[in-house]
């Protein structure tokens, strides 16, 4: 065997490395005197004992992470246009674009550590600090299975390894009834939806006789009736990961449930990993002309479904964590778009969707769970008066939805425009049409907030708020990216040079 | 020899009856149950399929071994989850999941 085809795997391996340096921390920093102290509470820290479990637990994985996140970003060899590498016999594949998902992705979750850090330091939260980022990191490291699968086999193990540990870390709460029947909804319909997403890869196993990606493609040349179904089922199962309108109806629910950390990262991650997956399957496998045809024509319907009632239903919702849920809905349909035809400007664009999408979509929640600790309140009648209390928190959460919504001096407008751009290129003007449409109507409830927030008047606003460190840090720096993105174009440019499509 | 139809027949009866317990199912114990059967009948068309049509392989058996110990561990974690709602409703029907609708 050749070792040398692990050198690939560098992004894994190196997760890998930090979810087990973790775990040791974890292992030798909970000595019995510590957790007395953590569960008793650290008040007492002022007399010169301070938790030192707290203090490790919550800043190793963080600078673990960043090492990590820099690392990974360290290209190899530079070159123009998308290289593929295989390893395994094509089950583990690699290309440049992979390693900027991941890059990505990598930059979401040290957000969401750095925002979780309020949330763990809480009394009752603390002995389960280092059980919070191990599982997020294992749910990553799914999302990099799947990403770089080659192979069915490794695309489900991927899948899966991101969502079990998903509805543990959703159901975090243990005492709360609210966040363990959200992990019982999640964890049902993503049970279910992955049974119909193995019995799809089933049919489509009995069509082509093999499972590796690029090996099908030159199997399935002719629709019948059983592939049809096996692609239908593999597009349900996916939606239901990125939560596309038919196999919406967990979404909204689940994000209510769970602690805001989880919900953030549950709507930029999960979902961006399992679009991205979705094209390299579609591009890879359905590539021969009548295929193309059959998932172009229901991705369309699935997009155009998903942006409009995404849409009307974010309108009437009073909790702001289950208005975000319809915005990030509608925010998975726009980032489909990109998925139409095929195209590799449609990949470009999409990845870099994905990127601005997850720090306006960040900054937002760090900011709704600062103000969620401090005064328990999650509905947007609360935020009535907000600029009169938190002037600065008010601001940065109106430049984030304003990037969400698509307003030019922010990169939310950039980044729409490149995929309505992709998009058109390919010949599918009435969808891209119909989302310009529902850009307008997402307009008028991203300023439903705005407007809450400096125009209302309310009695008994919420009271100042005196964030964390960390997630000033995590606010800050969505912000100064939402608004750097905005007037610096050269990151498109650059991926402009990897995209692949058919 | 049995025909391949028979069985992908079978398998397709256990597919639909899964879907058909997972809506109509009150306990949650039960929806797991459908799941299941769900899962089983992908494994049997992955082991049919390699058997049958395709047998100089074994790319659909090691997928089922696979997909069974998948199913192993989500079964794993969602009773664990239903083991903590229990403690806190002291039922496990599906009807105690609706302090959050639209």
């Amino acid at each position: 065997m050749d070792y040398s085809q692990f050198l690939n795997m560098r992004e894994e391996l190196s997760l890998l490395l930090v979810i087990l340096l973790i775990f040791i921390v974890d292992l030798f920093v909970s000595g019995e005197k510590s957790r007395a102290c953590c569960l008793e509470g650290c008040e007492a820290e002022a007399g010169g004992k301070s938790c030192t479990r707290m203090v490790w637990l919550t800043r190793v994985p963080i600078i673990l992470m960043i090492a990590h996140t820099i690392l990974g970003m360290c290209p190899g060899e530079i070159s123009v246009g998308a290289t593929w590498e295989y390893s395994f016999g094509k089950m583990y594949q690699h290309t440049e674009m992979m390693v900027f998902m991941k890059s990505i992705l990598n930059i979401g979750a040290v957000l969401v550590m750095l925002m979780a850090y309020p949330n763990l330091y809480k009394a009752e939260n603390r002995i389960k600090a280092g059980e919070f980022y191990s599982l997020t990191l294992f749910t990553l490291l799914g999302m990099y299975f799947m990403i770089s699968a080659g192979h069915f086999l490794m695309f489900f193990i991927g899948l899966e390894l991101a969502s079990i540990p998903m509805a543990a870390l959703i159901a975090f709460k243990k005492k709360d009834e609210r966040s363990g029947e959200a992990g019982a909804k999640f964890i049902l319909l993503a049970l279910f939806s992955s049974a119909l997403l193995l019995y799809g890869i089933s049919l489509i196993y009995g069509q082509a006789g093999t499972l590796y990606f690029d090996e099908m493609a030159i199997y399935l040349h002719r629709p019948n009736f059983i592939s049809i179904l096996g692609l239908v089922l593999v597009i349900t199962g996916l939606g239901f990961k990125i939560s596309m309108v038919p196999f919406h109806l967990w979404t909204a629910d689940t994000y209510e449930g769970a602690p805001t950390p989880v919900t953030a990262f549950l709507s930029v991650l999960s979902k961006g990993a399992a679009a991205f997956t979705l094209m390299v399957i579609l591009v890879k496998i359905f590539s021969s002309g009548p295929f193309i045809e059959y998932w172009n024509v229901s991705m369309q319907v699935l997009i155009v479904l998903s942006i409009t009632v995404a849409n009307l239903f974010a309108i009437r919702q009073n909790n702001l964590k289950r208005f975000m849920a319809f915005s990030a809905i509608s925010q998975a349909g726009y980032l489909v778009l990109g998925l139409l035809g095929g195209t590799a400007q449609g990949m470009e664009s999409m990845v870099y969707y994905l990127a601005i999408y997850t720090f306006a979509n960040l900054g937002a929640f760090a900011i709704i769970n600062e103000l969620e600790l401090a005064s328990g309140k999650v509905c947007i009648s609360d935020y009535n008066g907000l600029y009169s209390t938190n002037p600065r928190m008010a601001f940065c959460m109106t430049i984030c939805l304003f990037s969400l919504a698509g307003i030019p001096p922010f990169a939310g407008f950039f980044s729409k425009f490149f995929i309505f751009m992709a998009a058109f290129k390919a010949g599918y003007v009435w969808t891209v049409f119909i989302a310009l449409v529902n850009t307008v109507i997402s307009l008028y409830y991203y300023l439903l907030i705005v407007k809450a927030m400096y125009i209302k008047s309310n009695p008994s606003p919420i009271a100042k708020v005196y964030p964390s460190l960390p997630g000033v840090t995590a606010i800050i720096l969505c912000v100064v990216a939402t608004i750097l993105f905005g007037v610096f174009s050269a990151p498109f440019n650059f991926l402009g040079f990897y995209g692949f499509g058919m | 020899m049995i025909q391949i139809e028979y069985i992908l027949i079978i398998s397709a009866i256990m597919m639909f009856a899964g879907i058909y317990g997972f809506l109509t199912r009150r306990s949650t114990l039960a929806i797991l149950l459908s799941i299941e059967l769900m899962l089983n009948s992908a494994d049997i068309n992955f082991a049919v399929f390699n058997r049958m049509l395709f047998p100089t392989g074994s790319e659909g058996y090691v997928f089922a071994l696979f997909t069974i110990a998948i199913a192993a561990a989500e079964s794993a974690v969602a009773i664990a989850i239903m083991i903590n709602l229990y403690r806190l409703y002291k039922k496990i029907s599906v009807g105690e999941l609706n302090k959050m609708k639209w």
